[in-house]
């Protein structure tokens, strides 16, 4: 009796609120297991609707995309959230930022595992990026009308990298800078316009630059070694204008996957 | 025929084989992101990124290693010089990898696993990807030590390990064992040289030439198609090739121009 009379009230409630114009405004329809309700639970949702209502049974298939380039997304989900609470924590100045890393290892709760996954991530999002990329060419995904979302793919690519690679001398221990040491000496033998590179000299005759200090290399460092310009210019490229970039390229290699006619299948 | 039954055949049965995103591939979706989720915070939690000593830059550590994933590149300097190791072969890497699309007009294949039907495209990417790419990683990971010397991973990184390497360029190796005495000057190895590499880069049109009357898949490609996909392919090539030339005849650069410091 007591039930019936406490499902009867539950029931009054439920109605009340699921009839209530705030609820109305924020979840559209209802729960129901209809084909319509179905395509709706898709369509009608700002993050679902990346997707198609419908898709064939062959592109939900894990052994076909091998899930790399969703959970590339993710781990590019991951790194921004990690990311932005390390960001509380470090200073980009060569004085602290070591002191910081310190501070974030010992001190703050949590802090190691914070910047674990975030190191973590990192790596799985380079692996995943990789992988993701040779199973689009294996199933032959590239071809018409994806060219150009390879390309997008192919600059998502590099951008990855070059995250990775920005993001390994914020942490400016030894491995941070004889790293980042390696690859910025690279620059510095640029044809053209690095001071060390082929043609360097006849340029710096042409064009009184391309010294060791306004070259290709100075142009990534903010000086001839790696020292405190170049972790600021890193911070910056690595928290705010590569993430940017990226994020832009992710929506429109989204977009241009739906627009190309979803997931690659066969024909 | 095709088409037209299309129109009129009622949408639910269009496709037989489509199901609804939801759930079917929200729900995968989700298990997915949560093992993987669930994987980094128990990965995470159990193992410590790295951190060492402060940065000091009066203390050069030897190995000096970029990140793992630029260390194929780094393995190319052993055997090229760093302008192009270091700039130009990672350019043409990207440029190349942008113009696969456009160079490959072989229309199987869409949507499927299949080697058969794409025996070049899928042994030259495989190549490139698993030799040239990540075999190198590994190489530069765990088998390269002080001097960017080969060490195996379970032997002590000696610093005195001594390598007696003494290389030589391509004239001078030439010129000792032909006794052409000519090869050392300056500008007859510039010469030789180029005519070498230019040789090298010869047998693309050489193939073509040879064999686009009887290709229709080389007719098909075009001459400008022909030649993009030659060039980036003998490039690639390149790279094995100088490494043997590295490895057994300790054999440098192919040709040298020291007046605007340009080595091959």
């Amino acid at each position: 009796m007591k039930l019936i009379q406490l499902k009867e009230k539950y029931e009054e409630i439920r109605k009340v609120v699921v009839d209530s114009t705030v609820w109305k405004s924020i979840f559209r329809h209802g729960y129901k297991d209809t084909p319509r309700n179905r395509v709706l639970m898709t369509a009608s949702n700002v993050f679902l609707h990346l997707h198609p209502s419908k898709m064939r049974r062959h592109g939900i298939k894990i052994s076909y995309t091998w899930c790399a380039g969703g959970l590339t997304f993710l781990f590019f989900l991951i790194l921004t959230v990690t990311g932005v609470i390390l960001m509380f924590y470090y200073r980009p100045v060569a004085e602290y930022a070591f002191v910081d890393m310190k501070y974030l290892q010992f001190d703050v709760p949590f802090g190691m595992i914070m910047r674990n996954m975030h190191r973590w991530a990192a790596h799985g999002m380079v692996i995943l990026v990789m992988l993701h990329m040779f199973r689009v060419f294996l199933t032959g995904s590239y071809k018409p009308p994806r060219e150009f979302n390879w390309i997008v793919g192919v600059i998502l690519l590099v951008l990855t990298f070059l995250l990775s690679f920005t993001g390994y001398l914020l942490p400016w221990d030894q491995l941070a800078i004889w790293a980042v040491t390696v690859g910025t000496n690279m620059a510095r033998a640029t044809p053209l316009m690095g001071h060390e590179g082929p043609l360097a000299e006849q340029m710096r005759e042409l064009t009184g630059l391309i010294t060791p200090r306004y070259d290709a290399r100075s142009l990534l460092t903010g000086g001839t070694i790696v020292a405190a310009p170049t972790l600021l210019r890193f911070y910056v490229l690595h928290c705010i204008f590569i993430p940017i970039a990226t994020a832009v390229l992710i929506i429109v290699h989204f977009w241009r996957v739906r627009k190309d006619g979803g997931i690659s299948g066969p024909l | 025929m095709a088409e037209e039954q299309k129109k009129i055949v009622p949408a639910s049965s269009l496709s037989p084989d489509k199901v609804h995103t939801w759930p079917h591939l929200v729900k995968a979706e989700f298990i997915v992101g949560l093992i993987s989720l669930i994987l980094i915070t128990v990965w995470s939690i159990v193992i410590d990124a790295p951190m060492e000593e402060p940065a000091n830059p009066t203390r050069t550590p030897n190995p000096s290693k970029a990140p793992w994933y630029f260390l194929g590149l780094q393995e190319m300097l052993v055997y090229f010089d760093p302008w192009y190791a270091g700039v130009v072969l990672p350019s043409l890497i990207i440029v190349g990898l942008m113009l696969i699309p456009y160079l490959d007009i072989n229309k199987k294949g869409v949507g499927y696993y299949t080697f058969t039907e794409r025996k070049f495209a899928v042994s030259v990417f495989g190549f490139g990807f698993l030799i040239l790419w990540v075999f190198l990683i590994i190489i530069g990971v765990f088998f390269r030590g002080p001097g960017w010397n080969f060490f195996m991973p379970w032997q002590d990184w000696d610093t005195h390990k001594v390598v007696a390497l003494t290389n030589i360029d391509l004239n001078i190796f030439l010129a000792q064992h032909l006794g052409i005495d000519l090869l050392r000057n300056t500008v007859v190895q510039a010469v030789f040289g180029t005519g070498l590499i230019g040789a090298y880069y010869l047998i693309g049109v050489v193939f073509y030439l040879w064999k686009v009357k009887k290709s229709p898949v080389l007719q098909e490609l075009g001459p400008i198609r022909y030649g993009l996909t030659a060039f980036l392919f003998l490039t690639m090539m390149a790279l094995p090739i100088k490494m043997i030339l590295r490895w057994t005849f300790n054999i440098k650069y192919i040709v040298t121009y020291p007046w605007i410091g340009l080595n091959i």
